[in-house]
């Protein structure tokens, strides 16, 4: 995105009409779909983009407040589509959904955002120490990378532009040296001989995705959150992608700082599209002064946020997505695995209602766009493990949540996305009102994706929640003295797995994050308790007996792994449950 | 600017269109007829037709009546002398003192730089123990009230205007009746509290447009009190007549309605005015409380459903009572850890606790054998409801936590209440020395 310094042929329209965020222009020179134009207001520049042509008329949504906007007002044309700037810089900035810098807005504006303030994605003064990795008579291609900087973490690859055809042969390559991201440190020639110049960053637009690898891969690997019901149950695979539908308060908000914590990736980017502005401050306040467990630095250097909350402008919610999703792939580029947390996808849905609706097109169901599914659909798809022109492999995860109206998962926005994911944590008011966290429904959830553990264990588990929520149904009919006693056990069984085992205390230091090994260890002994078959004298016997393994087994997972009384603990709560072991093995 | 037009072409319910050119969008603009002027705000321009939202609506608005733009947007008068003053949602005095004498502040300005903000780190003491210790409020939050019709929403936020531990509280009334909105009056006057209140009141007989302005007013009004340095609390009531005056515009002007009539935009619209709430790190804060009404006390109306995704938790007011299931403050857990240590615990517990109650008591309706502990979980559960639950007691918070350990001890044994042992032996009420005050 280039500051806005209109060039003397710049070409111009008249603005003929003003309704919301939509402005009607008249044009004279060409223009293209999705160019990025200035509204002129009292010596502003509002920045917006095209979104309908017919005619000499073509329809701009303003990424700003329109008001004092006149018919007759100028509009500058950029003859650019909407881009972002990809560069060393990115990790450890606030965006919003235009690539402006926040922080560095407020230092320029004060407390409240500004229109018309615009300010480079990346910072042009601050340097950078630049290692060339390719020689002059190199032939490179799009994508190849031509020498790397620094970044915090990472060692951030300098490529040739995503969007260059063929093959490049090197003729000029800078050596090591510390410079900015405006320096042109390599020039390439194709094969008719025309030189272009490569800078630390290039620009892309955010609409496009940048396809300048070998090949996309099936996402296999897991992605370890942490969160127990997650990695056993409903796991994530790296390039894979994933929802989080639940009516509000069910906790997708948590979870996914959750994810943004613990998640097992190199980057994080979270696109904060929508929702309130007091989650993301949280992260920005918070994230500095965490210690990323894997790497000891702070958690901030792997992360970068693209925060278009619910009171900045609509237009900018439908970008940012986008913004978000394109730096995603950029640091997929360099061979790392990125995770996108979305939150929510429902309100970038909204933003497309209600430009569609402006524009007065054809509704679909609840006035959604009729593209909606295809829009949806093509932004999950930019998610994947691919391999890189050099062999080495980067990913994409992508995780959105959606917010569906009422909670009700029938809704389009919930529908389109279940049918492109690999994985659905339906989140239930139920279970949140229970205050059972996190709240997703382990029957209606799903994943395509490899577990951490046996997948038969996994099975077996899920059939004792469901009949054990049956028996719970049956017994709100006839009683607890008309259950069976086994049936009771059984029931007694599905509460401890969710008890102890799905749910799971966010903010304990230990119980908060559960790591694979010991994720891998509590499920067996779970495991094997469930499978044991028990015996009880009545059915008070039963439920004192199974609240006393509640409370032996939530403490358990409040000692931390390489504790010795880890093992202690293990122990008493075998030994107890030992105690009430039916004659004879199995089930 | 002082043309004045005359030959307005079309008059649909509240909008007229008329032809004129260098008009700004958003602009204000005086339509004058005979002794009558009324402020009307551009809502489209398309070509040189101009469409006006005439704020006392469009009846009776000839289409000779004279429109003069003023070439600015909506604003409010500011100054500490506001204190203590009502108004209507024109922004016109309703208590018959003179208009107040001030600089205009800019109304629906632009939002929060998000980098700006700041943790929560202080709680509102409301005095109301379903509140302050099950659901903090918090400085900056933003919480409706969801309720139906009857239910004594207006009473509770009356009580909250009166208790709530903050320097300015700001009411706006949407569609409220008239004798609500006297009630709210009198009670603040007796209470000596309207010296710090300023209200600004659209009854439910006043045009339709001037609803719409309400929590802009009120917005504006708190952040200018709030970059003063104060603790501010909006109180809106009701936030669902505001969506409804909003439905009504654009069915109006012909927009695409989404879900039941609303138009697409209900979400953005609504967040754009909860999110004013906010903590500046230098200066004071802007806490909302909202009531919202739900029609047929379905939650998920899409009023309340959108407003739900806003705000950061919701209480629910039924049968007179806060529900302590479902109500939720999302940002409880930022201050009641540095409350008193035994706050989240036994928080957490009471209400498990009370959800076992509400089960047995389910149970008993259909005729079950009551087990012993049922029979503790029902005697746990009528002293809830009647020490915590009765919304005519205010008990600090403090005293509200002693009385939930009063109710575990008279209701259970030690190891029966799940609380670690460690706040047990601190906070175990020992026999005859609780002291309970009201």
């Amino acid at each position: 995105m280039t500051e806005s310094s209109p060039v003397s042929t710049v070409s111009t329209g008249v603005i003929d009409g003003v309704n919301g965020n939509l402005i009607r222009v008249i044009f004279n020179q060409p223009v293209m779909l999705n160019e990025v134009g200035y509204a002129r207001l009292a010596g502003k520049m509002l920045k917006a983009e095209i979104v309908r042509i017919r005619g000499k008329q073509c329809w701009l949504q303003v990424f700003e407040d329109t008001a004092g906007l006149k018919v007759g007002g100028e509009v500058e044309f950029s003859r650019e589509l909407l881009s972002v700037e990809l560069g060393p810089g990115l990790l450890t900035s606030v965006y919003d959904g235009l690539q402006n810098p926040l922080p560095q807005l407020a230092e320029k504006c004060g407390y409240f955002l500004e229109r018309g303030e615009y300010i480079d994605g990346l910072d042009r003064e601050k340097k950078w120490d630049f290692t060339p990795s390719v020689k002059v008579g190199d032939t490179v291609h799009a994508g190849d990378s031509v020498g790397t900087v620094p970044e915090g973490l990472f060692t951030h690859r300098i490529m040739v532009p995503f969007g260059w055809r063929g093959a490049f042969t090197v003729k000029e390559i800078s050596e090591a040296l510390t410079c900015t991201v405006d320096t042109v440190i390599a020039k390439v020639a194709n094969a008719d001989g025309d030189l272009r110049e490569i800078k630390l960053y290039q620009t892309w637009p955010v609409k496009k995705a940048i396809q300048a690898y070998q090949e996309r891969l099936r996402p296999t690997e897991n992605m370890t959150t942490q969160v127990r019901i997650l990695d056993t149950f409903f796991p994530v695979a790296r390039g894979g992608t994933y929802c989080i539908p639940g009516p509000f308060g069910a906790g997708k908000t948590v979870l996914q700082q959750i994810t943004s914590r613990r998640a097992d990736v190199d980057v994080v980017i979270i696109a904060a599209c929508g929702e309130r502005a007091g989650e993301v401050v949280e992260t920005l306040r918070e994230f500095p002064e965490l210690d990323d467990p894997r790497t000891g630095r702070s958690l901030m250097e792997r992360t970068l946020i693209i925060c278009n909350t619910s009171s900045m402008p609509v237009a900018s919610r439908e970008a940012s997505v986008y913004t978000a999703v394109t730096m995603a792939e950029y640091y997929r580029q360099m061979g790392l695995h990125v995770l996108l947390l979305a939150d929510s996808t429902s309100r970038w849905a909204q933003a497309l209602r209600e430009l569609s609706g402006r524009l007065e097109e054809i509704p679909g169901e609840e006035a959604f766009p009729a593209y909606l599914e295809s829009v949806i659909a093509s932004f999950y798809e930019r998610g994947g493990v691919v391999r890189l022109n050099d062999g080495s492999i980067g990913s994409v995860t992508i995780g959105g949540s959606v917010s569906p109206a009422g909670g009700n998962f029938e809704e389009p926005v919930t529908q389109s996305t279940l049918k492109v994911v690999g994985a659905f944590h339906g989140l239930s008011r139920e279970r949140s009102d229970q205050r059972r966290y996190p709240a997703i429904d382990p029957l209606e959830s799903w994943s395509k994706y490899p577990s951490l553990v046996d997948i038969q264990q996994v099975d077996e588990s899920r059939k004792i929640l469901r009949d054990g929520r049956d028996v719970e149904q049956m017994m709100k009919v006839v009683g607890e003295e008309g259950t069976a006693l086994d049936d009771f056990v059984l029931y007694l069984k599905a509460d401890f797995l969710d008890e102890v085992y799905l749910q799971q205390d966010a903010f304990h230091d230990v119980d908060g994050s559960s790591s694979a090994d010991r994720q891998k260890r509590v499920f067996g002994v779970i495991h094997r308790i469930l499978t044991t078959r028990l015996h009880f004298q009545s059915r008070d016997a039963a439920r004192r007996a199974f609240i006393h393994w509640q409370q032996i087994a939530k403490d358990w997972n409040r000692i931390p792994l390489e504790a010795e009384e880890f093992e202690t603990q293990e122990k008493k709560l075998l030994d107890a449950v030992d105690a009430h072991r039916a004659e004879g093995e199995g089930n | 600017m002082q043309t004045r037009y005359h030959g307005i072409e079309n008059i649909i319910g509240n909008v007229l269109m008329l032809r004129a050119t260098d008009v700004g969008y958003g602009d204000l603009a005086e339509v004058t007829h005979g002794e009558e002027t009324s402020l009307a705000q551009v809502i489209q321009l398309d070509g040189d037709k101009v469409f006006l939202q005439v704020f006392s609506g469009g009846r009776g608005v000839p289409t000779d009546a004279s429109v003069r733009f003023l070439g600015h947007g909506l604003s409010v008068p500011f100054s500490d002398d506001l204190l203590g003053r009502i108004f209507d949602g024109s922004g016109r005095a309703r208590d018959g003192r003179p208009e107040p004498d001030a600089d205009p502040v800019r109304v629906a300005g632009p939002s929060v730089n998000p980098s700006q903000r700041i943790i929560p780190r202080d709680m509102v003491r409301t005095g109301i123990p379903m509140i302050d210790v099950f659901n903090t409020l918090v400085q900056s939050q933003k919480l409706p009230i969801f309720s139906v019709a009857g239910e004594p929403y207006n009473p509770l936020l009356a009580r909250i205007a009166l208790q709530a531990e903050v320097d300015v509280i700001i009411l706006g009334g949407m569609g409220l009746k008239y004798d609500d909105y006297l009630t709210f009056r009198e009670t603040l006057e007796e209470a000596g509290s309207l010296s710090r209140t300023v209200m600004y009141v659209h009854t439910a007989s006043d045009p339709t447009v001037e609803c719409l302005f309400v929590p802009d007013l009120c917005l504006a009004v708190a952040e200018q009190f709030a970059l003063q340095n104060k603790q501010v609390l909006v109180l809106l009531t009701d936030m669902t007549n505001y969506a409804d005056a909003m439905k009504e515009i654009a069915i109006t002007m012909e927009k695409i309605p989404s879900n039941r009539g609303y138009p697409g935009d209900l979400y953005s619209q609504l967040a754009a005015r909860y999110e004013k709430a906010v903590d500046f790190a230098s200066a004071g804060s802007i806490t909302i409380l909202a009531a919202t009404t739900m029609p047929g006390d379905d939650v998920t109306h899409p009023v309340p459903d959108n407003t739900g995704y806003i705000t950061e938790g919701q209480f629910y007011l039924r049968n007179g009572r806060i529900e302590p299931f479902g109500s939720l403050s999302r940002l409880k857990q930022f201050v009641n850890d540095k409350t008193r240590a035994d706050h989240r615990k036994i928080m957490d517990r009471m209400i498990q606790l009370y959800a076992s109650y509400r089960s047995t008591e389910e149970k008993r309706s259909m005729g079950f054998r009551m087990t012993e502990w049922d029979h503790k979980l029902v005697k746990f559960g009528g002293l809830f409801e009647s020490t915590l639950m009765d919304l005519s007691k205010t008990l600090h918070l403090e005293d509200a936590l002693d009385a939930c350990w009063q109710i575990l001890a008279d209701c259970f044994e030690q190891d029966e209440t799940g609380m670690p042992s460690e706040l047990i032996k601190d906070f175990w009420p020992k026999a005859e020395t609780s002291d309970r005050s009201d």
